[in-house]
C-alpha cells in the first residue's frame, strides 16, 4: 500500500511541478535570455545558452528548495552553464592579468570626475549631457568588452537587479568578493565608456571647455 | 532623536554605490542621504550614478522572438 501511495503522489507532484516551471520559465525568458545576450554577446549563442539552462533546470528540479527561489536559483544555473561552456570550448576565464583588488585603478576610474565641472552648475550639466549622447549599444559594447569574472556580476547586479546577497549565493562566493568584482566591474565599466566616447568624439575636450569658460567668466565679472 | 554623524566625501564615495545598490543598512544610509543632501558634488555624483545604472538596465533588456519561444515552448513540452 505505502509504496503505490507515494508514487501517486510523486506523480501529481510532478505534474504540477512542470505546470509551475514552464510558467516560471516563459515569464523569466526575456530576463534569462538579456543576460544570456550579454554573457555569450549574439542572439544564437545566446539562445542555445538558455535552453541549455532550461534543460539543466528541469533536470535538477528537485534542488530548489524554496520556490520563492526560482529566479536566482535558475539564474544561477544560466551562469554557471556559461562557465562550464567556457570552459569545455577552452577559453580560459578573462582573469589571468587581473586581479580581484578593487584598489586597482580601474575601480578608481570615475567618469563622473572626468566629466563633471563644478564652476558650470548654472549653466551645464556635461556629464548628463554625456549619458544623453550614449546609445543603448554603446552601453551593451562596453559591458561585453569586460572580462567575464567582472561581466557577470555587472550583468547581475546593473542589468538583472540582484542583491549582493543573491549574487553571493549565484555565484558560490562570499558578499565581500561580490562587492570587489562588482567594483572593479564599474570602473572597467566606465573606463571603456571613456575610451569608446572619445574615440566616437562624444566628448569635446575638457580643458577647452574650461578655458572657455575662464574667459565667459572674466568678462562676465567685468 | 538620535543625531545623524557627519561624514566627508571620501566616507561617502566609499559607500555611494552600496547604497544605490540598496545595500546599506538604516544608519549608513540615514549618513549617506544626509551627506548628499549638503554635498553638491557627490548629490550631483550621486544622480549620475543613478541614472548610469537605469540606462544600463535599459540597455540590457531584450525581447526574445516568438520562434525562440516557440522552441523553449516544445522543449519544455518534452519535460
Amino acid at each position: 500500500m505505502m509504496p503505490l501511495q507515494l508514487n501517486q503522489e510523486e506523480t501529481v507532484t510532478q505534474a504540477d511541478d512542470r505546470g509551475f516551471f514552464e510558467e516560471k520559465v516563459i515569464g523569466l525568458l526575456d530576463q534569462l535570455f538579456g543576460a544570456a545576450m550579454r554573457l555569450v554577446k549574439n542572439r544564437e549563442d545566446a539562445e542555445d545558452l538558455v535552453a541549455e539552462a532550461v534543460t539543466k533546470a528541469w533536470a535538477s528540479r528537485r534542488s530548489l528548495k524554496d520556490t520563492e527561489n526560482f529566479r536566482p536559483w535558475i539564474f544561477r544555473i544560466l551562469t554557471n552553464t556559461f562557465i562550464s561552456d567556457c570552459r569545455k570550448r577552452a577559453v580560459r576565464p578573462q582573469t589571468e592579468t587581473l586581479s580581484e583588488n578593487p584598489s586597482d585603478a580601474e575601480t578608481a576610474f570615475s567618469l563622473f570626475e572626468e566629466l563633471h565641472q563644478p564652476f558650470l552648475l548654472w549653466w551645464g550639466n556635461p556629464e548628463k549631457e554625456f549619458l544623453n549622447k550614449l546609445l543603448r549599444e554603446d552601453l551593451a559594447k562596453a559591458v561585453d568588452a569586460l572580462p567575464d569574472l567582472f561581466r557577470i556580476v555587472v550583468v547581475l547586479s546593473d542589468l538583472e537587479g540582484f542583491s549582493y546577497q543573491e549574487m553571493a549565493g549565484i555565484l558560490k562566493v562570499p558578499v565581500g568578493t561580490v562587492r570587489s568584482r562588482l567594483a572593479r566591474g564599474r570602473g572597467l565599466l566606465q573606463k571603456a565608456l571613456w575610451r569608446h566616447a572619445k574615440e566616437a568624439g562624444l566628448i569635446k575636450e575638457s580643458k577647452k571647455s574650461s578655458e572657455r569658460f575662464y574667459e565667459k567668466d572674466k568678462n562676465d565679472r567685468l | 532623536m538620535k543625531k545623524i554623524k557627519t561624514i566627508g566625501c571620501e566616507e561617502a564615495l566609499k559607500h555611494l554605490l552600496a547604497y544605490l545598490d540598496q545595500e546599506l543598512g538604516p544608519a549608513k544610509r540615514r549618513e549617506l542621504e544626509h551627506h548628499i543632501e549638503i554635498c553638491r558634488t557627490c548629490f550631483s555624483r550621486a544622480e549620475f550614478e543613478k541614472l548610469l545604472k537605469t540606462q544600463l538596465r535599459e540597455a540590457g533588456r531584450e525581447t526574445v522572438g516568438a520562434a525562440f519561444e516557440e522552441k523553449i515552448k516544445s522543449l519544455l513540452g518534452r519535460f
